[in-house]
């Protein structure tokens, strides 16, 4: 536990230093703080609750964001150091293989969630500085997108070590990365929407549905964060979540699994090289 | 003395590549061996074995009584290692580094200056970003996280290679420090040449094979090359009665050549030494180290 712990300090020193905890806390900052203002100039007083408009899009902008975020931190996290060299003597030390993923994986999901908690946070404040009012609920609901974006953050992390892991160079782990970002968040959907189309108002099994929407990340932090409440009638999800079995605990738990389930393989798979 | 790392019967193959084949040695405490052998003949590969860093197709190895690969790498924590060409994090100092591996080991932080100043890194480069080290510098960060815990085996891979002569001299000064307080270093090499006093045993592999093992004097002995007699006469006269003896003499004017076997030296410069009025220059020309390494390498060729 100790040498996870220490791994992970050296991580996010590293983060530090190298100003990546800087650039993401600053671009998610700005970038919350931009949408939460824009987002909020439409609805005037119409009585839609101020934050409920910042969750949604504060919701769009993490499924696009946090995950290229995630895989960028991640990708080289095996592959760079087995090639730049510092694999080889962090390995000849008293450490395990699976202490240095986990501890990697800490450090990463640290420097993730201070970004987001900062960024994000920043434009809560800024919406209470500026007179917003704003019910318990919608608190809640906020905070639960925070917790969330950060486990979609986790998700994709997982998913950037087994790449890093399975790759022999640090170029074909950046290609994978870059082709996984563009498959969940924006192929998927695209070719999820083309096939309903395509089935023409035939009835899609709700089953089948719900089986498709849980194969993506990205789909299950959609349900879980615009599918319900004020957020899912102000993003139309709403419709689609009612329809669906999937319950909140159910969602999160196949997020859970998402996580694990890259992190373990790619455990696995680096447990058993020799270097 | 004690042995402090086995290796007996060791094979190690990747797929069709046979890297280690069938080696075995034991090194003992407070004893210096060079590992020589050309790029790709196993160095790495054994030093790798002797980490735990992978495991042996056959045979066993023992560090320190342990077997490196499994268990809870404790051994580890008595082991010094610095690989060949190596490299850091180059965002942090070199003091963040060498915390950062001595935390790993479990080792005193407040021991860290002494080794700074063990190593030579000055005080001045200690908290600038390894990025801006030179080659030498980061060899010294590199010694000093091996020498972290003052570790019983010191496994040193090609630590002196790109290193300007001032800087190898002071590395063989410290690890013949290590060695008298009883440290076993190994280090590996791809020349004999600048092991002349300073390894106490060579151990030369050749395509995974250990072809010899040995003292260098012990080598030399086992080689038997023939020691290089050059002489200019003082006179263009005939040959004197020694060049007619056992050796075969080359003449070229006033220059004779023989090349003579270690038993027949002595007795043949005292002959030759006799008449001193007939001599202009006598040279001996022991066999260089490297003619020793080729002569163990030619050696194996012949199956």
């Amino acid at each position: 536990m100790t040498n996870i712990l220490i791994i992970a300090g050296k991580e996010i020193q590293e983060g530090l230093r190298n100003r990546w905890v800087l650039a993401t806390t600053l671009l998610l900052a700005a970038l919350a703080l931009t949408l939460s203002f824009l987002g909020s100039a439409p609805t005037g007083n119409v009585g839609v609750n101020r934050l409920d408009v910042t969750i949604v899009s504060l919701s769009s902008l993490t499924i696009f964001l946090v995950p290229l975020i995630a895989l960028l931190l991640s990708h080289d996290a095996v592959v760079g150091e087995s090639e730049r060299g510092t694999m080889l003597l962090l390995l000849s030390y008293p450490v395990g293989r699976n202490e240095v993923i986990f501890g990697k994986f800490v450090g990463h999901l640290a420097i993730l969630a201070f970004a987001t908690l900062c960024g994000y946070g920043a434009a809560a404040v800024a919406l209470v500085v500026t007179g917003a009012e704003v019910g318990p609920e919608s608190w809640i609901a906020f905070a639960s997108m925070v917790g969330y974006s950060i486990l979609l953050g986790a998700i994709f992390l997982a998913i950037g070590y087994l790449m890093s892991t399975l790759a022999s160079e640090r170029s074909t782990a950046g290609g994978i990365a870059i082709g996984i970002w563009l498959f969940f968040v924006l192929i998927y959907d695209m070719a999820l929407l083309g096939g309903l189309v395509a089935a023409q108002g035939h009835a899609v099994p709700p089953l089948l549905l719900d089986l498709l929407l849980i194969a993506n990340p990205t789909d299950v932090y959609r349900l879980l964060n615009l599918g319900s409440g004020s957020a899912g009638a102000l993003s139309g999800l709403g419709g689609i979540a009612e329809n669906s079995r999937l319950s909140a605990p159910v969602l999160t738990a196949a997020l859970v699994i998402w996580t694990a389930l890259p992190l373990g393989v790619a455990n696995l798979i680096f447990s058993r090289r020799e270097a | 003395m004690m042995m402090t790392v086995e290796i007996a019967g060791v094979s190690k193959r990747y797929g069709k590549l046979h890297a280690v084949k069938d080696v075995a040695f034991g090194l003992n405490t407070g004893e210096t061996v060079a590992l020589v052998g050309h790029n790709g003949a196993g160095k790495t590969t054994l030093i790798k074995l002797m980490l735990g860093l992978i495991r042996p197709t056959d045979g066993h190895v023992r560090v320190l009584g342990e077997d490196p690969a499994h268990g809870d790498f404790a051994v580890r924590q008595r082991l010094g290692y610095l690989p060949e060409s190596v490299s850091f994090h180059l965002a942090l100092t070199g003091r963040e580094t060498l915390s950062f591996y001595a935390r790993l080991k479990r080792v005193d932080l407040a021991s860290t200056d002494s080794l700074f100043e063990r190593v030579g890194l000055a005080p001045e480069a200690v908290d600038r970003p390894v990025r801006t080290y030179s080659k030498g510098m980061r060899q010294r960060l590199g010694l000093a996280q091996a020498l972290l815990g003052e570790p019983r085996v010191l496994l040193l891979d090609e630590p002196t290679s790109g290193l300007d002569p001032a800087l190898r001299r002071s590395f063989y000064d410290l690890i013949a420090d290590l060695r008298d307080r009883g440290a076993t270093v190994m280090l590996s090499s791809h020349a004999l040449t600048e092991l002349e006093g300073r390894a106490d045993r060579v151990i030369i592999v050749n395509r995974g094979v250990k072809i010899a093992d040995g003292s260098l004097d012990e080598l030399r002995r086992i080689a038997r090359l023939p020691t290089r007699v050059s002489v200019r006469l003082a006179d263009d006269g005939p040959a004197p009665a020694w060049a007619n003896g056992g050796s075969h003499w080359r003449r070229t004017g006033q220059l004779l050549e023989a090349d003579v076997s270690p038993e027949d030296k002595i007795g043949l410069l005292h002959d030759i030494t006799a008449n001193p009025d007939r001599l202009a220059a006598l040279t001996v020309a022991e066999p260089t180290l490297d003619e020793l390494y080729a002569h163990f390498l030619s050696g194996q060729e012949r199956p």
